[in-house]
């Protein structure tokens, strides 16, 4: 495969498995979480790399399921002590961060882990770091490893889905169906944990958010069904993946950069023309409706 | 260590510890009204205007570049508001949006000037992670004055403050008027981020104003003294974590500076004195022998006295 082949595949495998995962954040209210995940699994990474000394694809996600896991523990114990819960997202990831940066910056700093790379990610370099698999030849290592994760997070959906659908919208009914909701909470983190290591290397920490929440939101304003959702969360983070890297080329700038800011075309178009969530038929129908509604819209 | 004691060193130095202490103050704002992750959403949308502003004019101006800071971390604030209130998405999910969108199109724009003939040695990559040393003379002062004027706002305003945080709608009884009041404090927010991120980055300013305010909450219930400690314990983050961030070429402040944040944290959790986990151990320890003593006692001569 050529070369934009294959950093376009990379990028929509990164697309559709953050736009899956993220319709489970969004509606399970815990898109800020993933915020902070995607910034402690470098924290993962680090460790990682300083006990191997090398950047594999196995140690990276095992250092990056542990940060994960590590950074909800945290979480859920500063809330249980007192802290609001935003707030207490707000300590655990910039601390953990932090500590993530100045180890990079004052002992493992080098050509292949540095700090620019960990926000903004290296996808130029991937086609070139290819790992022999069996069966289908040479590929891409990040390809392989994105490949194996989306694997690894169909499957957990559809295995699951009766129960994630029951936690997600209605944890009442989950608990009193004897469905583990903890088990459920932690197994969806580590589920976050790898999605976003996986991606890390491709497009970097910022823009794993980007795709984790904005495709899903996207796909929140068009539809009610869970089924659907996931689908187009899939398919909008393929497609910004796409409409990103024709920016790039054409701009010749960042590649992730560029990747994140279309997920924002993508949902402002969502945003302003869905037929039911959208805000133009909402003005519309509020007009219909309503004397003066337009009043309430616009002084927001 | 000799760059500390040099006259720009100390102005750095200062001018740290003044927005240190204006961020522990807003922030204690913020956690009172439940918004402390909107800060890492409005640092993050800051990042376009920064490059904006450098842009404009060609240069590294600092005034131009606040200016363009504070304008598009105002529109995230406006886009997150207006996302929040006509659609079914939750805030939390809006500021994910918008500070992913924003800092996306940061990068781009980063990427793009860095390409041309001189962007890349105009240090605009120190808004990522901020790097105190590399300001000089009136950019510091700059920074030191509007942080001051940040800290004399929440200060001279303090009754006002209080009345707004705490009981919105006496506040408006009173004739304060709410709206104008959520003005101010958006305008401050947006103010103390955006001079704040030169030194701090980017990518961490949030927690300056984040940590010392939750800190401060472990020694005190009354707010007159959690703003005054988020205001101590941000100015000695903000100073320490220059400090040590000079310590080393080229070592980025902000995440330095977040660190000596996290570790008053730490401190705060264990030792405070008003939730502090020790000093509830202490009291649960105590009550649990009080409760042994009050009732294991009968209960154990009773049972003496049956067999």
């Amino acid at each position: 495969m050529s070369y934009s082949g294959w950093i376009l595949l990379t990028a929509s495998l990164v697309g559709v498995s953050c736009g899956l995962i993220g319709v489970l954040l969004i509606l399970r209210r815990m898109a800020m979480m993933a915020d902070a995940i995607s910034h402690t699994v470098l924290l993962g990474i680090v460790v990682a790399y300083m006990a191997t000394r090398e950047l594999s694809g196995v140690h990276m996600l095992i250092g990056a399921v542990c940060a994960g896991l590590l950074t909800a523990v945290l979480v859920q114990w500063f809330q249980s002590r007192g802290v609001q819960q935003e707030a207490s997202i707000g300590i655990v990831f910039t601390t953990l961060f932090a500590v993530g940066v100045v180890l990079i910056a004052t002992q493992v700093g080098n050509a292949h882990l540095d700090v620019k790379h960990t926000l903004m990610g290296e996808i130029t370099f991937i086609p070139w770091e290819t790992v022999a698999l069996p069966l289908v030849g040479e590929v891409p290592e990040a390809v392989a490893m994105l490949a194996l994760v989306l694997a690894i997070a169909v499957a957990a959906i559809v295995a699951f889905y009766k129960e994630w659908k029951i936690t997600s919208f209605d944890p009442a009914l989950a608990a009193s169906l004897g469905i583990p909701a903890v088990l459920m909470h932690y197994a969806f983190m580590s589920l976050v944990s790898v999605t976003t290591v996986a991606s890390f290397d491709a497009v970097g920490a910022i823009m794993v958010v980007a795709m984790l929440i904005t495709p899903a939101s996207a796909a929140y304003l068009w539809t009610d069904r869970l089924s659907v959702m996931l689908s187009l969360g899939a398919a909008f983070g393929a497609l910004s993946a796409w409409i990103g890297y024709g920016i790039a080329t054409w701009l010749d700038t960042s590649i992730s950069g560029s990747m994140a800011f279309a997920t924002g075309i993508l949902f402002a178009a969502s945003f302003l023309g869905s037929p039911r969530y959208g805000a133009l038929s909402r003005l519309r129908k509020g007009i219909a409706s309503r004397r003066d509604p337009a009043a309430s819209d616009s002084a927001d | 260590m000799n760059t500390l004691l040099s006259h720009n060193a100390q102005w750095v130095l200062l001018s740290t510890l003044i927005l240190g202490m204006a961020a522990g103050i807003i922030g204690s704002f913020a956690y009172w009204k439940r918004q402390s992750l909107m800060s890492d959403a409005l640092s993050h949308a800051a990042l376009p205007g920064v490059i904006v502003g450098f842009v404009l004019m060609g240069t590294k101006n600092l005034p131009v570049m606040i200016a363009g800071a504070a304008a598009s971390a105002l529109l995230g604030a406006l886009l997150i508001d207006w996302i929040r209130s006509s659609t079914r998405i939750k805030e939390d999910a809006a500021m994910g949006i918008v500070l992913s969108v924003f800092f996306g199109l940061g990068i781009m724009l980063l990427t793009f000037v860095n390409r041309t003939a001189g962007g890349s040695q105009s240090g605009l990559d120190s808004f990522i992670f901020g790097q105190a040393a590399s300001m000089v003379g009136d950019d510091v002062r700059l920074m030191a004055g509007t942080a001051g004027v940040v800290l004399l706002v929440a200060l001279l305003g303090y009754k006002e403050w209080k009345l707004f945080l705490f009981d919105p709608a006496y506040a408006a009884g009173l004739g304060l008027s709410v709206r104008l009041m959520n003005g101010i404090y958006l305008a401050v927010l947006v103010l103390v981020i955006v001079v704040g991120i030169q030194a701090a980055g980017v990518v961490l300013m949030a927690a300056l104003l984040i940590i010392p305010a939750v800190s401060a909450r472990y020694w005190t219930h009354s707010f007159k003294w959690t703003v005054v400690l988020a205001a101590a314990f941000g100015g000695g983050a903000g100073a320490a974590g220059t400090l040590l961030s000079a310590a080393g070429a080229g070592w980025p402040t902000g995440p330095f500076i977040v660190l000596a944040a996290s570790a008053t944290f730490a401190v705060s959790l264990f030792f405070g004195a008003s939730k502090g986990l020790l000093i509830l151990y202490i009291g649960q320890r105590a009550s649990r022998r009080r409760l042994t003593s009050q009732t294991v006692g009968p209960v154990a001569a009773r049972e003496g006295a049956g067999r």
